[in-house]
């Protein structure tokens, strides 16, 4: 019989053939033991509780996930991660997810690669069903799961060579991601995955309340009672301002809570002290009394005359309201010869990456330097400052890899909680986010409630729209003005509406802070609007598809905010989906006419987006330049949360400068090291980031063009300390290693800002709000099972104008990956406040859940748009939720006024329908 | 982490209950669900991990029937060769979480947690399973209604520990059947869940097993519905959605309505038996 004292444990793993002994408790996870103790990082961890499947592993063979194992159950036993599974196998899936964009933010990969291990060493010719049976225990929430499955399918057979681009042809070409090798090959840093030597944890006390006052006991005491913490930090210790957000002005969030906690999660103290002692911590017996308060979980509760106000200078807690206004649209209206009406509710949505957030910092001289996952690394600096009460210039951020964002890390969270552990220890630090208390304390997609007016005339024009919404905006402002301007600007749709008028109100509750989530309400605005664009079109007696076409924007049109629109590409959208909706309905017809029980059916939705910030300044600067040695530089500033700006950014830097991408080395981002391009949302880094590399490439080739006297290059091509550049017959050589250096270092150089043309909107919501937009047409094919009320997506077709496909692999996957969070917004995303605060409860779409997609890209090239591009990646997820409602009323009758569309409801809603 | 913390992995079942006897501990075997609902990088408490008891893993026949040991696995369920009677059990294992999960989690241990939504229950109690129950003391046997007292609460007393489920010899008849529903594909806490084994002969029914999980505090089997299926040619019309929600006790939650759970539960039981019927030999 074996009696193991918890510590002292020798447990020994069979890895890569060789013993590996481990001195651990026999009941701490194994995947701690492969993270910590054997420094294996390419094991993720997503939940610490088998839901995500990131920390997947081979024991004996089989796949696991090591946040399950006891690591004694490990022992003796072969154990194959990422780095130290067999490279014969492992290098060809590798080879495959690059060259089939398989991995976007890279923090599954490692565990979908040993799931497909697994299943690859048995069955080397997988079909679909086998593939999605074997990887179905893993998340991935960027990449809509298809490039995952075909990259596995395609593993074992040779691959095709990738040839680079020649110089001059980068854009255009579906190159693999320039930073997919360490993504692939589990080496990428994300926030957990570094910490300086002796780094001590960090750990947050949070509220267990929606609402309630609390006072602090004798927090000294208690930590001089557990030895081994080096201190306890609470908003006393704060030496700045005690209040961050992403809207200065509005700026309400305090880094830790005084007196009252206004949310389930909110932190309240800090503890701070060696991992191994804080992290057995039980923090509920830290001394803090509460007292439980009268709390509003939703807008209308929020709203309600006796609510308790969250902020006192904001009534009726209302944050903001927003309104866009033209023509007379009541008279319109009622002079209509169809008009629909209806009101439509959505739920909180979490963001739901698989990497929890996640940092480390520690001081370089007076320096304090922050290194986590972020999406915009300049604001972290400026609202971390503000905490702090540092000057700018004594914070460097260093966004970590991302493992996803898609909103939710644009707004700081443990950026100055880290760096109040530093101050005030002297020590580096460490921070890593549980599963619950990530979505316990990051923000969500705001809940809204909307109730929408369409008219239209005899012939199926749209003659008028008035709408409303209430979005619950939680419990401080993060993105929530965002929201409640971008609603009435889009909620039109892509289509002509003489006469307007939107209005939105952003209201407090105790509910989790509702920030930005790909779209920034318009997702939520266009199921309204597309699902009552349904009922008109049956109304007027025309094909849901032709009736958009006949109200599609087009060029010259003005849109709700009095703005001319240019390279409205929405008509090409709608006429290339044209021959698979009626492929698709002769197809759903003959299906239903044999079929009593599940009935198919087709929808649509479009989108429009407009890229950037509303009305407001958004630069983003790029800097290149040439070392002595013959490198060229790219200051690449725009956060790659996997979308793929690395890529794409370098992408236009070389076709615009000339040369080829492989002579260009990325720097960055690092606030130390790269000029600001702005935050990684509103789908604007590949239009402004864009630009600006486009300026700063033009530049810097006018300077080599200079200093060789010649009219033009065809050719630009450096080496060892020289640049050499042809033009025709001549041929110039500058010698870099002679040239002096400027103060980056170098000796040819350029750097440029783009910041697109807005102008703030009126009280009437009248203006320029944008100076370019995407737009996109999606159609879905559903079965629902009419007994059961479930609902299989079959198919979706994705038809998106996004000016120039820089790189139509990446566009792909954005497309892709949007449509999954679509899918999950329409199907089974749901987050209820202290019910769903891990992944088993809260469902995002799965393997199995993604149906295939064929995508279509429209280039309408906008000339605001580097080489014609728009933006994308917001884009995508609008139309699928309202095409995929629509869809289940054609199949179904099923009107879904409230999503997620879950079986109950949808069953509910075809008895109404028989009704 | 505590000085009294002590993590025990015996090798041999004399061993497991004389520690069990000392006093209370936590048993740990797959850890699928006793990792999730501990919020630390280790388990904390006393645990008795009882994966290293050779003994009690895999399936066995015996004189009286089937033997599940109580650290055999959801996989190495899917991969034992076992008759039709046992298809709704196999088709339950295939859902458990997904192959990280099967490869791990124990069938024992699915219904020692006890949990409403347990996937291996409503399988099991149509093949009559029966829990071995064992202690310092000597061996108890206890039909699985039986174990199972509430959610998350079983009939395990100090001292004691699953060491096997059993299925008799003469539940493994006829064709068994298991089908989930949830709101996505893999990985899904279902909504409701039903299992049926049937044994027909000369055209009609004379044996059936109908139940029913996560439409009430514990899974259950339909008495009163199974009666009514008894020397009638198997028809899946013959349930009526009426007689199932008078048999269950569901309730409103994240994932669905009471309501809809009733006519899920009596939708998924037709359609395991218009299943069956199918499978049925010519």
């Amino acid at each position: 019989m074996n009696i193991h004292r918890t510590k002292g444990q020798k447990i020994t793993l069979n890895i890569s053939g060789k013993p590996r002994t481990v001195d651990t408790a026999p009941g701490r996870r194994l995947s701690e033991v492969l993270r910590e103790d054997l420094n294996l990082k390419s094991v993720k961890i997503g939940c610490d509780a088998g839901d995500c499947g990131a920390c997947t592993v081979l024991i004996d063979g089989r796949q696991e996930c090591a946040c399950l194992v006891p690591a004694i159950q490990a022992d003796g036993r072969v154990v194959e991660t990422l780095e130290t599974a067999e490279p014969v196998l492992r290098a060809q899936l590798q080879q495959a997810f690059l060259a089939k964009g398989a991995a976007q933010c890279g923090i599954c990969t490692p565990g979908l690669m040993m799931a497909a291990m697994e299943l690859l060493r048995e069955t080397p010719a997988p079909d679909e069903a086998q593939v999605e049976d074997a990887l179905a225990g893993v998340l991935c929430r960027c990449t809509g799961y298809r490039k995952i499955i075909s990259a596995v399918m395609a593993a074992t057979t040779p691959a095709q060579v990738q040839t680079s681009p020649l110089a001059g042809a980068a854009v255009g070409q579906a190159i693999p991601r320039l930073d997919g090798q360490r993504k692939v090959d589990g080496t990428e840093v994300f926030g957990a995955d570094y910490a300086p030597e002796g780094a001590l944890l960090v750990r947050a006390v949070r509220s267990p309340h929606y609402h309630a006052a609390f006072t602090l006991g004798d927090a000294e005491s208690w930590a001089a009672q557990r030895p081994g913490i080096a201190c306890v930090i609470t908003a006393a210790d704060i030496r700045g301002e005690n209040r961050y957000g992403v809207i200065p002005p509005l700026a309400d969030q305090p880094a830790l809570a005084e007196k009252v906690a206004r949310y389930r999660g909110e932190a309240v103290a800090l503890v701070v002290g060696a991992a191994e002692v804080v992290e057995p911590l039980d923090l509920d017996s830290f001394p803090v009394t509460w007292s439980p308060l009268p709390h509003a979980l939703t807008a209308e509760e929020g709203a309600a005359v006796d609510a308790p106000l969250l902020h006192g200078d904001r009534p009726e807690n209302t944050l903001i309201r927003g309104r866009v206004a033209c023509g007379t649209p009541d008279a319109a209206l009622a002079a209509s010869a169809h008009v629909v009406t209806g009101r439509f509710e959505t739920s909180y949505v979490e963001h739901a990456y698989i990497e929890p957030e996640a940092g480390a910092a520690w001081m370089e001289g007076d320096t304090l330097v922050i290194q986590a996952c972020t999406q915009a690394p300049v604001m972290d600096l400026e609202d971390t400052a503000r905490v702090l009460g540092l000057s700018h210039d004594r914070l460097r951020i260093i966004p970590s890899a991302a493992g996803g964002g898609f909103g939710a890390k644009l707004d700081v969270t443990l950026q100055p909680l880290l760096g109040l552990a530093v101050l005030k220890t002297g020590r580096p630090c460490r921070m890593v986010f549980s599963r619950t208390e990530s979505m316990q304390a990051s923000t969500k997609r705001h809940p809204g409630t909307m109730e929408a007016t369409i008219g239209a005339d005899a012939g199926g024009q749209i003659t008028g729209m008035t709408f409303h919404g209430d979005f619950n905006t939680g419990a401080y402002a993060s993105w929530g003005p965002t929201v409640a301007v971008r609603v009435p600007v889009h909620a039109s749709g892509p289509y002509f509406t003489p006469h307007y008028r939107a209005t939105s109100r952003a209201v407090h509750s105790h509910g989790p802070t509702s920030g930005a989530f790909r779209g920034f309400g318009v997702p939520q605005a266009a199921i309204a609007q597309e699902m009552l664009y349904d009922e008109l079109a049956l109304a007027c007696g025309m094909d849901r598809l032709a009736f958009r076409l006949r109200n599609a924007l087009r060029d010259g049109d003005t849109s709700p905010c009095g703005q001319v629109m240019q390279s409205v590409g929405l008509v090409e959208c709608l006429e290339a989906l044209q021959p698979h909706w009626e492929q698709a309905q002769r197809e759903v017809a003959a299906f239903n006419a044999t079929s009593a029980t599940r009935k198919r059916g087709i929808g649509l939705a479009s989108c429009w987006y407009g890229c950037g910030n509303t009305g407001l300044s958004n630069p983003s600067t790029i800097r290149i330049g040439i070392t002595r040695d013959g490198r060229l530089k790219l200051h690449q500033g725009a956060t790659d949360i996997g979308q793929g700006s690395n890529t794409v950014i370098t992408q236009i830097a070389a076709d615009a400068i000339g040369i080829a991408i492989d002579a260009i080395d990325i720097i960055g981002p690092d606030t130390a090291l790269t000029p600001d391009c702005g935050k990684t949302s509103a789908s604007r880094q590949t239009f402004i980031t864009g630009r600006a590399a486009v300026a700063a490439g033009h530049a810097l080739r006018a300077a080599i063009l200079r200093l060789t006297n010649l009219a033009g290059a065809d050719r630009m091509t450096l080496h060892e300390g020289r640049l050499t550049v042809t033009h025709g017959t001549q041929t110039r050589e500058i010698g870099l290693s002679d040239m002096d250096p400027d103060a980056n270092g170098y000796v040819i150089a350029a750097e440029e800002t783009y910041d697109p043309h807005t102008t703030g909107l009126d009280a009437e919501g009248q203006g320029t709000p944008y100076a370019l937009y995407g737009y996109g047409a999606q159609m879905a094919e559903v079965e629902v099972d009419m007994a059961l009320g479930t609902v299989k997506t079959r198919h979706i077709v994705a038809a998106h104008d996004l000016g120039r496909a820089i790189n139509p692999l990446l566009a792909e996957g954005q497309i892709e990956g949007g449509i999954a969070q679509g899918l999950g917004l329409a199907l089974m995303e749901e987050y209820l406040p202290g019910q769903t605060e891990n992944l088993h409860n809260y469902l995002i779409p799965t393997i199995g859940d993604m149906p295939p997609v064929t995508s279509i890209l429209i280039e309408k090239p906008d000339p605001e748009g580097p080489m014609g591009a728009k933006g994308l990646g917001e884009h995508v997820l609008i139309p699928t939720a309202p095409a995929i409602l629509n869809a289940i009323r054609d199949a179904s009758g099923a009107k879904i006024t409230k999503v997620p569309a879950l079986p109950h409801r949808v069953l509910a809603a075809i008895k109404a329908s028989r009704q | 982490m505590t000085d009294t913390a002590r993590y025990h992995r015996p090798h041999t079942l004399e061993g497991a209950l004389a520690l069990l006897a000392q006093g209370d501990c936590r048993i740990a075997a797959g850890c699928t669900d006793l990792f999730p609902t501990t919020r630390h990088k280790a388990l904390g408490g006393s645990i008795l991990d009882i994966t290293g008891i050779r003994d009690l893993r895999g399936i066995t026949w015996t004189d009286a029937g089937l033997r599940i040991g109580a650290v055999t696995t959801w996989s190495d369920l899917i991969c034992a060769d076992l008759p039709p009677a046992c298809d709704g059990l196999r088709l339950a294992a295939r859902e458990v979480g997904a192959k990280q999960i099967q490869n791990r989690g124990t069938i024992a241990g699915n219904l020692c947690n006890a949990s409403p939504a347990a996937d291996g229950v409503p399988p099991l109690l149509t093949l009559d399973a029966v829990v071995e129950v064992a202690s310092a003391s000597g061996t108890r046997l206890l039909a699985l209604a039986d174990f199972i007292t509430g959610p998350r609460q079983t009939a395990l007393g100090p001292g004691e520990m699953v060491t096997a489920v059993l299925i008799p010899e003469a539940a493994l008849a006829g064709q068994g059947h298991f089908l989930k529903l949830g709101a996505r594909h893999y990985l899904v806490i279902s909504i409701a869940m039903t299992a049926t084994r049937i044994v027909v002969r000369e055209g009609v029914i004379t044996h059936v097993a109908l139940a029913v999980g996560s439409c009430g505090p514990v899974a259950t089997r339909l008495p009163e519905v199974e009666a009514a299926l008894i020397g009638k040619p198997l028809d899946p019309a013959l349930i009526a959605d009426r007689d199932v929600a008078t048999a269950l006790r569901p309730m409103d939650d994240m994932r669905a309505t009471a309501g809809y759970r009733s006519i899920g539960a009596a939708e998924l039981l037709r359609r395991t038996l218009a299943a069956l019927r199918l499978e049925e030999p010519a």
